[in-house]
């Protein structure tokens, strides 16, 4: 009936992120609300066909264990996905997730994480702890693990670079030409990225030091750092086997250095 | 001495760079890095061929070694390999569900 269609319509928000659109539904308005708060940048028409699409149950009360790490496992294509805050359940042939979760965005936002990466990992692609930004139409990477500077070179950046995420980086794949694109994931800044793309020009590895400096590395911590800086969820030898490659394939097609800096503006003379 | 068989476990992604070979264990997501000797080991191991004619005819040419010598650090790299799940090894040849070795997609 027109009524229940158009009701069903106004609970449903398109987020696209790495040009991947997800469809959320949800019978919740006020959590439906939250949701569009979160990703004003990502929001696509709903006239936009999703490839995945969310259904979202919140739940009035919290799950047995509300402090569990995330845990996902994957049998016969379907891919189940807990953690405190929410359980979720990936059907990867038909891109549909089922998410109980509490009312905290934090949840949405994890799964959201999840099922991206799972889509890149089939597709060459990854998730990156990595800050992102782009200058002169080309995208340059900052990774490392926390207190390793993401925010901090984020923060420093240029009025004419554009920041893609101060947090998780977003790369995929086209033929042989890697691409970053913006994400709302945000650390420390708080702040989404822009949602925007380009390909990637760089990356680098971050180390606070007394000076500025890049460094060339030898393809072999190449391929280790950029491996400990993956955002691995599973322990499932298929999705291992896919990242290890992709990984592979990566170092061997941009450049990877050492980033070496101190605390102030002066490094992006270094970049773009 | 018995005679051992040596394979690469099939659930762990290895690619050569840089002449050095890369794994991965799907287990837990370790990285090994291996050295001359033991990629050596790994691309021969093939679960037919026994660890003594991978001694003599891959590694002792490879370098300056005794036989005998080279074929006991052979047989405790290929415990240790095991130890991390990512080599097999028996006292019968074993079968090996998967292709050519350290070869990337």
């Amino acid at each position: 009936m027109p009524a229940s269609v158009t009701q069903v319509d106004l609970l449903s928000a398109t987020v696209e992120v790495g040009e991947v659109a997800v469809l959320m539904r949800t019978g919740d308005p006020d959590f439906l609300r939250t949701l569009q708060n979160r990703y004003p940048g990502f929001l696509v028409s709903r006239q936009q066909e999703p490839q995945i699409t969310f259904d979202l149950e919140i739940l009035e009360t919290n799950f047995d264990e509300p402090d569990a790490d995330v845990e996902v496992t994957q049998k016969n294509g379907r891919w189940m996905l807990a953690r405190g805050d929410f359980r979720a359940e990936w059907d990867s042939a038909k891109r549909h997730c089922h998410i109980a979760q509490t009312r905290s965005p934090h949840a949405t936002d994890s799964v959201l994480r999840i099922v991206h990466s799972l889509v890149q990992a089939s597709r060459g692609g990854f998730l990156l702890h990595a800050a992102s930004a782009v200058r002169n139409q080309k995208a340059f990477l900052f990774a490392g693990a926390s207190g390793a500077g993401k925010s901090t070179i984020s923060a420093l950046a240029p009025v004419d670079a554009v920041l893609l995420t101060d947090e998780i980086s977003y790369v995929s794949r086209r033929d042989n030409q890697y691409h970053a694109f913006g994400t709302p994931f945000t650390g420390e800044l708080n702040t989404p990225g822009e949602n925007v793309s380009a390909p990637v020009s760089a990356l680098y590895l971050l180390a606070k030091g007394s000076e500025n400096r890049i460094d060339t590395i030898d393809a072999a911590e190449a391929v280790q750092s950029l491996l400990s800086n993956i955002l691995f969820f599973a322990k499932d030898d298929e999705l291992v086997q896919a990242l290890f490659h992709s990984a592979f394939e990566f170092v061997q097609h941009v450049p990877i250095y050492r980033l070496t800096f101190v605390p102030d503006a002066r490094v992006w003379e270094l970049i773009g | 001495m018995s005679r051992l068989y040596v394979s690469r476990n099939p659930r762990v992604a290895a690619r050569i760079l840089d002449g050095e070979m890369m794994i991965m264990s799907g287990r837990d997501s370790s990285l090994f890095t291996l050295n001359r000797t033991a990629t050596i080991l790994w691309q021969s191991a093939d679960g037919v061929t026994p660890l003594e004619r991978i001694v003599e005819q891959r590694i002792c040419p490879e370098f300056d070694v005794e036989p005998a010598q080279a074929l006991q650090d052979a047989e405790t790299l290929a415990r240790e390999l095991a130890r991390h799940e990512i080599m097999q090894i028996s006292e019968e040849p074993l079968l090996q569900p998967h292709s050519s070795p350290g070869v990337g997609r």
